[in-house]
């Protein structure tokens, strides 16, 4: 965590498309009259979606506005939630779990890697405008650890050679396919079933 | 009414009172922070730790659980003993050292607390957390580092000050206070979070590094910056005033201030008239008080008593008030008047200039129409309270007269007497909220009295009071000194002539001399050739007309009596000395009175006040509201159609003390470039 401020460039404005101002029309309707602050957190969400995935500063107003909220409020939201981010991202955002059991697994070679690769500090862009990245708290998926989470997708299993191919992968423009990276399918055991190994019927001996 | 025991000790609290309260109940002191008696509960400081038998095995925030029948409650107990010193050592953690330079030291609640419940040392050994300093205006300083996130002042400005200025961004401890883009507090309120923050993160920008607590000698009083009369407490070194705080009085001003009355104190170190002045030749020059005071007396003497005048300003004191009425009389003048502003009020039945059902009534009330009157503006602390109010819904308000920027939600009804003959008639939709309200108020300001239908329209109020079951009319006044003048008289004797006349004389020759007692805001360029003598504290557009100026003392330099828009009489106490040659305003009138050969028949305060007493005897009565009649609304009557006019255009500028002050001339150029801004944007925040 740190201080979580809005960027120094901000664009002119901000409006939401008509199917997302129609979609947040419809967010607003679930609460009742009065109540429409309810909704910033989905609001900001599909806002930043539409952003290119950063929250502006023309959106919180344009957000407030819609809410009939504060800026200041729509502003503490956002600066509380690390989901939103701050500041223009690439194009993948990278955000590596550094939580104990990705970092007991090695979350510090994968995290080695993309330094070395992208060539940029935490929350910077690559100069291709592809890439950025940042540490993260546990994303739950500490089976499959060490991973990283790569837009909306968890890609896990990772050393720092699979690493470094993921990341090439990205920048050729393909879309590797997201989960284990070592073949194996969800979190099932590493070495083969060691369980439920049989079928339905033939098991339970013992109980 | 639940019953517990705490510390041993039983008592019985009011249902729904928290464990905090209820140890203050038992004598029992417990520490806060972010607990204030007049904002929402947060629970977040964790000081108020208490242990609660029976409960689970861990210390309870007091200030946040509700005190339940049969509760053992330990606020000396080991355990509680260790929470507050853990919570302190945590508080310490990323707070700076810096008490020797911080404004907020000795009278600092951290540096207390940590004195009384913390230990001598901390186990933090990592850098400390620092923290950007954040602008919040000309009036606020901020040392952000300092902040231990009580979020005192955010609860203030949303929940009393009814703006939306402020917020804390980020979270743990990169939490930061902060205003929106760090843009100034814009609230008339906004002095007041620097008496709710617990330690030194908002400080005065003014008073910054001029004076220790500990330097000061502490006066408390009344100020005169509207008519409300707020208590303060005025803090001088020698003979000048370093800062004002309010007081507890929940009558008038709850614990608040309005930033006009805090910051005013610059403006009593400028433009003082220290020294009579004479004009000769176009050009003032100093004089003594003798020669002075001879040539106001020749002047007086020669002008026949039909064509002198006299005039008392808006904050000028009941005492002076009194002696110049006396003066007046024994001189044989009927021209004599205490409204500047032409109100059309006195004369009458004194509920009828009064504000009635008191300013407390507010609390309680469940309709409000406000008629030509701008509280926001004319009456800030009170406005405060129908923030208050408002907040806690099952509340209606409506206004008639020009626009306002209300900071609650208030219905813009219409622009003037057409509405209110409109609510009269029951044809208006709002006359049925009034008639359903069980406390309905309606409030008439100075925008609909002071024109020359004034009186009609304070009669229409009254018969709009009569139809939907109000206990009458309340009259918010915005000149301190208006409901003491009114009280003693200061009015058109027979055949006299009001202020308006009396300019109208003093322009077409007919008057020879006036007496401005403090008043400045009438149009000096319309006094024609008349003899002006000006008695007051600044050097405002009464001095700069004067051909004589006798210098006075402001309201922080005398003893003396104002009475407020209630009808409260209250006293004001000399906290310093007036500058230079500048006596005590009745004293000067009294001198006067030898010169003219007309003697008051009084020789000290004492004497003084009996006499007032003589001439209005509610002024026994200091502190209280007394009980006032009004009388009925006249018939007939005819109310002209222009709409009502603001009061006041300039919050900041209304008085010429305030005029004195750069810090409100600061506040009123940001006032206004946010008006600006406003108007171009048509968007709020």
């Amino acid at each position: 965590m740190s201080v979580r401020r809005l960027a120094e460039e901000q664009p002119e404005s901000f409006e939401f498309t008509p199917e997302n101002l129609e979609w947040a029309q419809q967010q607003i309707a679930k609460y009742p009259e009065g109540r429409a602050a309810s909704a910033v957190i989905s609001l900001l969400w599909r806002g930043q979606e539409q952003n290119d995935g950063w929250v502006s500063e023309p959106m919180i107003r344009c957000i407030g506005d819609l809410l009939g909220m504060p800026y200041i409020r729509v502003l503490e939201v956002a600066t509380f939630y690390t989901m939103f981010n701050l500041a223009p991202r690439g194009k993948y955002l990278i955000q590596i779990c550094k939580t104990t059991p990705c970092w007991l697994r090695g979350s510090d070679d994968v995290t080695d890697v993309v330094k070395r690769k992208l060539g940029v500090g935490p929350g910077k862009v690559t100069e291709d405008g592809l890439f950025s990245w940042m540490e993260v708290e546990c994303l739950g998926a500490c089976c499959n650890a060490p991973m990283i989470q790569i837009n909306d997708d968890y890609y896990e299993d990772l050393d720092a050679a699979r690493t470094e191919a993921l990341l090439d992968a990205f920048a050729r423009g393909e879309t590797p396919a997201p989960g284990s990276q070592t073949g194996r399918r969800s979190s099932e055991p590493v070495g083969g079933l060691t369980s439920l190994t049989g079928s339905a019927g033939q098991t339970g001996g013992e109980s | 009414m639940p019953k517990l025991t705490i510390d041993g000790t039983e008592v019985e609290v009011e249902p729904g009172a928290s464990l905090l309260q209820a140890c203050e109940a038992a004598g029992k002191e417990i520490p806060r922070f972010c607990y204030h008696e007049r904002l929402s509960i947060a629970g977040n400081c964790r000081m108020c730790l208490i242990e609660v038998e029976g409960g689970p095995p861990k210390p309870v925030a007091s200030c946040a659980m509700a005190a339940a029948d049969d509760m053992v409650v330990h606020t000396d107990s080991p355990m509680v003993k260790k929470a507050r010193e853990g919570v302190m050592e945590f508080l310490l953690a990323n707070h700076p050292l810096d008490c020797p330079i911080c404004d907020q030291g000795g009278e600092c609640d951290l540096q207390d607390q940590a004195m009384a419940f913390g230990t001598d040392g901390s186990r933090f050994a990592e850098n400390k957390r620092a923290v950007d300093d954040k602008n919040m205006g000309p009036l606020i300083k901020t040392e952000m580092t300092r902040c231990i996130h009580c979020t005192r002042c955010v609860r203030f400005t949303t929940e009393v000050a009814g703006i939306y200025d402020l917020g804390a961004t980020g979270r743990g401890e990169d939490l930061e206070i902060t205003t929106y883009l760090e843009k100034a507090v814009m609230s008339e309120m906004s002095g007041n979070v620097i008496d709710l923050c617990p330690v030194g993160a908002l400080t005065s920008k003014p008073y910054a590094f001029t004076a220790r607590p500990w330097e000061l000698s502490k006066t408390e009083t009344i100020d005169v910056m509207d008519a409300i009369g707020s208590s303060i407490r005025v803090d001088a070194r020698g003979s000048e005033v370093m800062r004002i705080l309010p007081r507890i009085n929940d009558d008038v001003n709850e614990e608040w201030i309005s930033d006009k009355t805090r910051f005013i104190w610059d403006g009593l170190r400028r433009q003082r008239l220290d020294t009579p002045y004479i004009r000769e030749d176009g050009k003032l020059r100093k004089a003594g008080w003798g020669e002075a005071l001879q040539r106001v007396a020749e002047k007086v003497k020669a002008a026949a008593p039909d064509r002198i005048a006299a005039v008392a300003g808006d904050l000028a004191c009941a005492e002076s008030m009194a002696a110049l009425k006396d003066l007046w009389d024994a001189l044989g003048s009927p021209h004599i008047d205490c409204r500047q502003d032409g109100a059309q009020l006195g004369g009458g039945e004194r509920g009828d200039y009064l504000f009635t059902s008191t300013l407390s009534a507010i609390d309680t009330a469940d309709a409000l129409l406000l008629i030509g009157c701008n509280p926001r503006a004319e009456a800030a602390v009170f406005n405060a309270r129908i923030v208050e109010r408002s907040r806690l819904g099952g509340f209606a308000a409506a206004s008639i007269g020009a626009p306002i920027d209300a900071n609650f939600p208030c219905a813009q009804l219409g622009a003037g007497p057409a509405t209110l003959r409109e609510l009269i008639a029951g044809e208006h939709s709002f006359a049925k909220t009034l008639a359903d309200a069980e406390q309905p108020m309606i409030i008439v300001g100075m925008g609909a009295l002071a024109r020359p239908d004034g009186a009609a329209v304070l009669s229409a109020a009254k018969q709009l009071a009569a139809n939907v079951g109000a206990t009458g009319v309340d009259v918010l006044h915005n000149a301190a000194a208006r409901v003491g003048g009114l009280d003693l008289g200061l009015l058109p004797g027979e055949g006299g002539r009001d202020v308006a006349a009396i300019m109208q004389g003093a322009q077409a020759g007919e008057v020879d001399l006036v007496y401005l007692l403090g008043a400045d805001e009438i149009d000096m360029n319309g006094l024609g050739d008349a003899f002006i003598v000006y008695q007051g504290s600044h050097g405002d557009a009464g001095a700069h007309r004067a051909d004589v100026i006798l210098p006075g003392a402001a309201y922080t330099e005398k003893n003396a009596l104002w009475v407020n828009t209630e009808g409260r009489v209250q006293l004001g106490v000399r906290a310093c000395f007036p500058p230079g040659e500048a006596r005590e305003d009745w004293t000067i009138l009294r001198a006067l009175s030898d010169f003219v050969g007309h003697t008051l028949g009084y020789d000290d305060l004492s004497g003084l006040r009996a006499r007032m007493i003589e001439l209005a005897p509610h002024f026994t009565e200091i502190g209280t509201a007394g009980q006032a009649v009004a009388g009925a609304a006249s018939e007939g009557a005819a109310m002209a159609d222009t709409p009502f006019d603001l009061a006041i255009d300039d919050f900041y500028l209304t008085n010429p003390i305030a005029r004195a002050s750069a810090v409100m001339a600061e506040c009123s150029a940001l006032a206004q470039v946010a008006a600006q801004d406003k108007e171009a944007t048509g968007t709020h925040g």
